[in-house]
């Protein structure tokens, strides 16, 4: 069967044989958007954080059925060279990754984090961000997040009346 | 090693020409004449660690590409500890050029540019320091000799900035200066700059990986990706010490997408169209497994006793026997620690495409050459038929120190004639890790009538660290005695203590224990540490003052006494519980590079938190400070992990827990808000960087909840009663 699919603003058509394909192997493999990453399969590490009409989801653990006529933005999607997010500018500055594996996971849950709480306490982190990462760059990861928040803050327009 | 040994020689230094681009092909002069017994020192300690290079062929070292840019091809993988990084700032310096000019990639097996041994021991920087600045020195003059017969000047008249070559009136890039030579002539190696000289060494120069890792770049080896490739998925045993008897695979071959099911002695693997659908497929296949025991958590522990396996004394001065022999005064203490998972995000796996010929694997590993060699061995290849394209590492510390699951992909890739990507379930990576062996404690003491100790003694049970691995050759453990994986950090650091020993105990258990990094550093100064605390509060006395008191004075000891006192002055130190917060102190000694870390903790809610760790660290030439300060910040974190909250137990003959959450591992909210990381630099060379300062947190956070609580907690992970 065939499904149409809106990834970083394009619509895409895949062909599968499961509706049922974890989002993430369609994303991955049959567009070849290698930056949503596979962790665990069961969506305790987060490695897979992609955005379904901005909210965060944990695409490997859901069905590519229920993403049909959504928006789904990918680390791709969030920014690039020229024009990167504030969570990605804020990586950049605060020297985030190590290993450098779980951390579009972690900056797709940021950058949802900051659509809902535009300038999050520590508090609001710690409930919200609860991926995995194995290198243990929290330290910076918060940091960054703090510094992504003011980023945001700076280049947001304000709302007209 | 002399002087010589360290110098490129001019016979063995080779240049290829090519269009554009060249390469400086060395062969390796690295070498020691007895390099087994320093290879295998090398991995665990770095006092000398050699770059074990290749010694019969030419390997290509750097690329001149024709925008002028610099590509350095790394027989080191990047595995998060900014190995890239450090490497281009060295080379770069040397080379005259830019950082924008430098970039990295990792050399591949057919290159011959691989490092005989691995990537692990925290070894990376320290064994390329020399070496890489002289390849580096060397090609740069090549350049600028080439440079004078093309400008018709003097060699002395010329200046190089950036890699540009000027004589005041003209200049030439190294890329214009190179191309379509074919022939070159090697100079002496040139003098290295003093390190005052150099531009990079010693800044903090944001990672080479950085903006690859922020937008998402199929860097790593799960990212792979070749034209008609299919997928493959492995049915394994759960069980421990299961043989495989048989497999009905009747419904799988019927599956959607399957393409082939192969039945291998140790595996069976099914290929297909997909990902999912070789894993639909897979979990339709009824196999047979047979192990003769269920074990059980508590059958290990009963393993893992002081006493029982084989000991090695490992450490002795003076006469801790006659001394611990009077019971009434000795003090004693029993610490364990458990089993303990590698947890990587990236899982273990392969792409590989074996042709008739050949075979190409491209896979996140930390043994080039010996994943090389199995393969070839499983497919009936020479080695040099196997090209292993080793990409950036999800995550390795010490779980991609053997791995031969490139295999299972190489395998079913020849059953198919077409690349085939293959890789473990997290269910299969928590069961097939080759895990941290659990540990066991016995330390005596005794206190002399000056308050400080007079004998004391360590002994420690392990499972096998070293010794089983692929890394070291099977004669090796006869020669070694005592597993050197398991006992670092093992040994007593304070040489001002009279009498001291230490003793390793040695067992064998059921499944695999390997390389976690640090070794047994982490369990080893928990035991060590936490009993040194113990004795301080016996006698009365500062933590801090009495280690200060009882350390010898010679460079190491100098070395030691430096970090404690930076760590305790930074942090403020006091011995007093302040606002219901206690500090706790612990140091160790790993790899020559000494580390001493003070924690702020409170107890909430029953559990301990911390708050602050500040940490004081002497690797000596910190390369790039921003990323000695990562990998403290790092190992702290991940220490925290494993000495609070991480451990694998054994029910019904299977490892368990199988998936994160379950493993409990810090989080966000577990790591402190403040990371304070002061660097001594009292040695004049790189050294060990990404396995030290997970020493002293367990016992640092351990020491401080007995502060507030009068609880001593004796086994990690640490909970309060």
């Amino acid at each position: 069967m065939t499904l149409s699919l809106n990834v970083n603003g394009a619509a895409q058509t895949v062909a599968i044989t499961d509706e049922n394909t974890p989002l993430l192997w369609v994303i991955r493999d049959l567009l070849e958007l290698k930056g949503t990453k596979f962790g665990c399969g069961k969506a305790a590490c987060g490695a897979c954080t992609l955005h379904i009409d901005g909210e965060a989801v944990r695409s490997c653990s859901y069905p590519v059925k229920l993403a049909a006529g959504k928006n789904i933005t990918t680390i791709e999607g969030l920014g690039n060279e020229e024009n990167p997010h504030p969570v990605q500018q804020a990586w950049i500055d605060e020297i985030v990754p190590q290993c450098g594996y779980c951390q579009p996971g972690f900056m797709m849950a940021t950058a949802a984090l900051l659509n809902k709480i535009p300038d999050p306490t520590d508090a609001d982190i710690d409930r919200n961000i609860i991926n995995v990462c194995r290198c243990g760059t929290y330290y910076r990861m918060r940091k960054a997040i703090h510094r992504a928040a003011a980023i945001q803050k700076e280049t947001t327009p304000k709302t007209e009346e | 090693m002399t002087q010589n040994e360290k110098r490129i020689s001019r016979r063995t230094f080779l240049v290829r020409g090519g269009l554009g681009t060249i390469g400086v092909l060395a062969v390796g002069t690295y070498l020691f004449r007895n390099h087994i017994r320093r290879g295998i020192a090398g991995v665990v300690n770095t006092l000398e660690t050699p770059y074990q290079g290749n010694t019969k062929t030419p390997i290509i070292w750097f690329e001149v590409t024709e925008t002028n840019d610099i590509v350095l091809h790394s027989p080191k993988v990047e595995m998060g500890q900014g190995t890239f990084t450090s490497l281009a700032q060295m080379a770069a310096d040397e080379l005259e050029v830019s950082m924008e000019q430098m970039s990295v990639v990792h050399a591949n097996s057919a290159s011959g540019n691989i490092d005989g041994f691995a990537t692990g021991g925290s070894t990376s920087v320290s064994a390329l320091w020399v070496p890489l600045r002289e390849l580096a020195a060397t090609m740069r003059e090549m350049i600028k000799n080439e440079a004078a017969t093309k400008m018709g000047v003097p060699v002395t008249d010329l200046k190089v900035t950036e890699g540009v070559i000027s004589t005041g009136s003209a200049s030439m890039t190294y890329a214009d200066i190179v191309k379509g030579v074919t022939e070159w002539d090697i100079p002496d190696t040139p003098a290295l700059k003093e390190l005052k000289d150099y531009k990079f060494i010693g800044k903090p120069i944001p990672r080479v990986d950085l903006r690859a890792k922020v937008f998402g770049a199929p860097i790593f080896g799960m990212d792979a990706s070749m034209p008609g490739m299919l997928y493959g998925a492995v049915v394994r045993p759960s069980a421990i010490g299961a043989t495989f008897l048989g497999a009905d695979t009747a419904e799988a071959e019927q599956m959607p997408g399957v393409v082939k099911i192969i039945k291998e002695n140790d595996f069976v693997g099914v290929i297909a169209n997909s990902q999912i659908e070789a894993e639909n497929a897979k979990n339709s296949i009824k196999a047979d497994w047979k192990a003769d025991k269920k074990w059980q958590t508590a059958d290990i522990e009963k393993l893992i006793e002081v006493g029982k396996g084989t000991a090695y004394v490992i450490q002795k001065e003076g006469n801790t026997n006659d001394v611990l022999e009077e019971e009434a005064r000795v003090l004693q203490a029993e610490y364990k620690s458990p089993i303990g998972a590698h947890a990587q995000l990236e899982p273990n796996g392969a792409l590989a495409f074996v042709e008739e010929n050949k075979a190409t694997i491209h896979m996140s590993t930390q043994v080039v050459r010996i994943t090389r060699d199995e393969i070839a061995d499983r497919l009936g290849f020479d080695s040099e038929q196997v090209n292993i394209v080793p990409t950036f590492l999800g995550g390795g510390f010490g779980r991609r120190l053997h791995t031969p699951n490139g295999i299972q992909a190489a395998v079913m890739s020849k059953a198919v004639g077409k690349p085939v990507k293959c890789f473990f379930s997290r269910k299969e990576e928590f069961q097939n890790d080759t895990f941290r062996p659990p540990t066991h404690h016995l330390l005596k003491a005794t206190l002399g009538e000056n308050g400080l100790i007079e004998a004391i003694e360590h002994n420690v049970s392990s499972g096998d660290v070293a010794f089983g691995s692929p890394m070291l050759p099977g004669f090796a453990e006869p020669i070694l005695g005592a597993d050197l994986g398991a006992w670092r950090g093992g040994m007593i650091q304070y040489g001002g203590i009279p009498n001291y020993q230490a003793v390793s105990w040695r067992v064998t258990l059921p499944f695999a224990t390997s390389w976690w990094r640090s070794l047994g550093l982490l369990a080893n100064t928990f035991a060590i540490e936490s009993f040194i605390d113990e004795l301080a509060v016996k006698a009365e006395k500062d933590p801090v003052a009495f280690r200060l008191a009882q350390i010898q004075d010679d460079d190491r000891g100098h070395r030691l006494k430096e970090v404690i006192k930076a760590a305790a002055k930074k942090a403020g130190w006091s011995n007093k519980v302040v606002n219901e917060r206690a500090m706790g102190f612990a140091a160790s000694t790993d790899a020559n590079t000494p580390c001493a870390q003070v924690v702020e903790v409170s107890i909430e809610d029953n559990e301990i938190k911390v708050h602050k760790v500040t940490c004081a660290m002497d690797p000596g030439i910190a390369v790039n400070p921003d990323q000695v300060r990562a990998q403290c910040e790092g190992a702290i974190i991940m220490g925290i992990s494993a000495s609070m909250h991480e451990q694998m137990f054994v029910e019904e003959g299977e490892l368990q827990p199988t998936i994160y959450g379950p493993y409990q591992m810090a989080l966000m909210k577990h790591a402190p808000k403040e990371i304070d990381v002061v660097l001594l630099q009292n040695s004049e060379v790189p050294g060990a960087v990404g396995e030290p300062p997970l020493g002293p947190i367990g016992a640092a956070i351990a020491n401080a909840v007995f502060k507030l609580t009068g609880q001593r907690l004796r086994e990690m992970p640490l909970k309060l009663g």
